[in-house]
């Protein structure tokens, strides 16, 4: 008996050193977001800040374009989680519940997308943004996420659990196949369409790659973008205050959204893996 | 024997139902391809033009200039393949990514398994927090975390100032060649082993629980059952997380363009980096061309994954 108490203490200790160690860089982070520029010069590497100032985030709000950054990345994620919600319950209803030819096919579309990687079709990619006539727009941006494949398996397999009998009864009172996917599933869909809706919207908080090379001037930049432009452009004077700053402004409004709806962020990660 | 001495009475009474029933599969053929629209139009034109496009551009020498003039662009054939692998830098690079893999995957995965363990078996209070805890990176924004870490392993910064209060000089560990990859891969398998947690866990509480009732009363201890039940009965989750851990490593772009650039010396540049710089330089076949070196890697992954799975389940 003490021995199994013995041991359990140790897991505790053990799990709590394992936590200290996953969020001491969020620590860093917040902590150095709160020290002037003369604070970090006389002592970089402190821990703490010895005088608490909010000054750079005021800073931050006031350096030209950041307000432009943080708009640019809520309209592309609004668009890019309009788009998902629409294509992904349409889709995945379809691939779960509907009799069709190419039904296989189509499936295996979905399954082959989760696999191509990003870096194998980006060339492609842009050349038909240009051609299209959306470089440099913030549609340009969201439209690759617009229907991601992850969407469309989490919204699939959760369309799976719905009894077919409950649309056959619908079906037998004559309701077209639209009426039952707005007035039977999708009432149904809540929990799927609210974990499509935190995964692609944080899929498209986070994207830096893409908007990196579509983005071609300031007017255009997301959060990411904008902060990592700001942060080689001070290369030589690190205001590593202001850049902080930046990176909370940046992480905490995804980290407060996780605190509050863990359990949908969690089960889009469970439902990508379960290829 | 009702059929052949009534068939013609048989032949008019089907005949038009199927006609109808194939009618109605063709009504409902279209119905589906409706609500798959969205989705089918958005993968064929980022997804699967894309896909045949960068083996065609691939082999042409297409550059950025020839985007307005796509007719003076000449197929060379393997051409730029054979030029890649005769770049040293591109060799260089995929020597790095392959590290990247041969680290970072096993590390993410133990880490991830191992507190999926501890979570699932002897953890009961605050179970939901610790989950809470290890899987915030994962939805950390990666240029916010590329910042903290260049803040924290700064000459003067935060893990070279705990450093010293333990009387250890830290070293200059971004710009040191040797020492700037490993740091590369703690922010990865920092951002990443939450995932590989959260699928761990999944697949433990897919594992029924009167196996281990069973063998504790045949007297097998908890080593013992680690070993002879949760390892197999976990395979397939292991294997599908190795894959797309794999599959992540092999295309590694943000962690190290945002943290070293690929520097010191090339020492963090990876293949997906090299396609990004080659893509910048308006060098679009070559870039292609190395891109489709990585979507042959990711599908020589997946395919092998595959196999082992069907012949393990």
């Amino acid at each position: 008996m003490t021995t199994t108490r013995i041991a359990r203490s140790l897991l505790y200790a053990a799990l709590v050193v394992c936590a200290l160690l996953t969020t001491v860089p969020f620590a860093w982070g917040v902590s150095g977001s709160l020290r002037s520029l003369d604070d970090i010069r006389s002592d970089p590497g402190a821990l703490f800040p010895h005088h608490l100032t909010f000054g750079n985030f005021t800073r931050l709000f006031e350096t030209q374009g950041f307000g432009t950054f943080l708009g640019n990345s809520v309209v592309v994620a609004l668009m890019v989680v309009a788009g998902n919600v629409v294509a992904a319950s349409a889709a995945g209803y379809a691939l779960a519940k509907l009799d069709f030819a190419g039904r296989r096919l189509a499936f295996g579309a979905v399954m082959a997308a989760l696999m191509v990687p990003f870096t194998a079709v980006f060339v492609p990619q842009f050349v038909i943004t240009v051609d299209a006539g959306l470089a440099d727009t913030l549609t340009g941006i969201a439209l690759p996420s617009a229907a991601l494949p992850m969407s469309v398996f989490v919204m699939r397999q959760y369309a799976l659990s719905v009894p077919d009998e409950l649309l056959e009864a619908a079906r037998i009172d004559g309701a077209g196949e639209f009426r039952i996917f707005f007035r039977i599933f999708l009432p149904l869909a809540g929990p799927a369409v609210a974990t499509i809706t935190i995964m692609s919207f944080l899929n498209s908080w986070n994207n830096f790659i893409w908007p990196l090379i579509v983005a071609q001037s300031m007017s255009t930049y997301t959060l990411p973008v904008g902060l990592a432009a700001t942060s080689q452009a001070a290369a030589h004077v690190t205001d590593y205050g202001l850049l902080l700053a930046g990176a909370v402004v940046v992480m905490l409004p995804v980290l407060v959204l996780f605190l509050f709806l863990q359990r949908y962020f969690v089960q889009g990660i469970a439902g990508t893996g379960m290829r | 024997m009702a059929s052949t001495l009534a068939p013609a009475t048989r032949e008019t009474a089907v005949a038009p139902k199927a006609a109808a029933r194939r009618a109605s599969r063709a009504r409902r053929t279209a119905v589906a391809w409706l609500f798959l629209a969205p989705f089918a139009v958005v993968f064929v034109v980022y997804t699967a033009i894309p896909t045949v496009a960068a083996l065609g551009l691939s082999l042409t020498d297409i550059r950025g200039a020839d985007l307005r003039t796509p007719f003076a662009v000449d197929f060379t054939g393997v051409e730029n393949y054979v030029r890649l692998f005769q770049d040293d830098t591109f060799v260089r690079d995929l020597l790095n990514t392959g590290l990247f893999v041969a680290v970072g995957v096993p590390l993410t995965m133990v880490t991830g398994f191992v507190l999926a363990l501890a979570l699932n078996s002897g953890v009961r209070r605050l179970r939901g927090l610790f989950r809470t805890v290890f899987f915030a990176p994962v939805v950390t924004n990666v240029v916010a975390a590329a910042l903290i870490w260049q803040y924290a392993f700064h000459t003067d910064g935060t893990v070279n100032k705990v450093l010293g209060a333990v009387g250890l000089a830290g070293p200059n560990w971004l710009d040191d060649p040797n020492l700037a990859m490993p740091v590369v891969v703690l922010l990865g398998v920092w951002r990443n082993f939450g995932t590989a947690m959260v699928l761990f866990l999944a697949g433990l509480q897919a594992v029924p629980q009167d196996v281990y009732e069973a063998a504790a009363l045949d007297g097998a201890g908890r080593w013992r059952q680690l070993r002879h039940i949760t390892l197999p009965l976990l395979l397939p989750t292991t294997l599908m997380v190795s894959v797309l851990l794999t599959v992540f490593y092999l295309q590694v772009f943000d962690e190290p363009y945002l943290l070293t650039g690929g520097g010191p010396l090339g020492s963090t540049e990876s293949v997906a980096l090299y396609t990004y710089r080659q893509f910048g330089a308006g060098e679009f076949g070559m870039s292609s061309a190395a891109s489709f070196v990585t979507l042959v890697l990711v599908m020589v992954v997946s395919v092998v994954q595959f196999r082992l799975l069907r012949s393990r389940t």
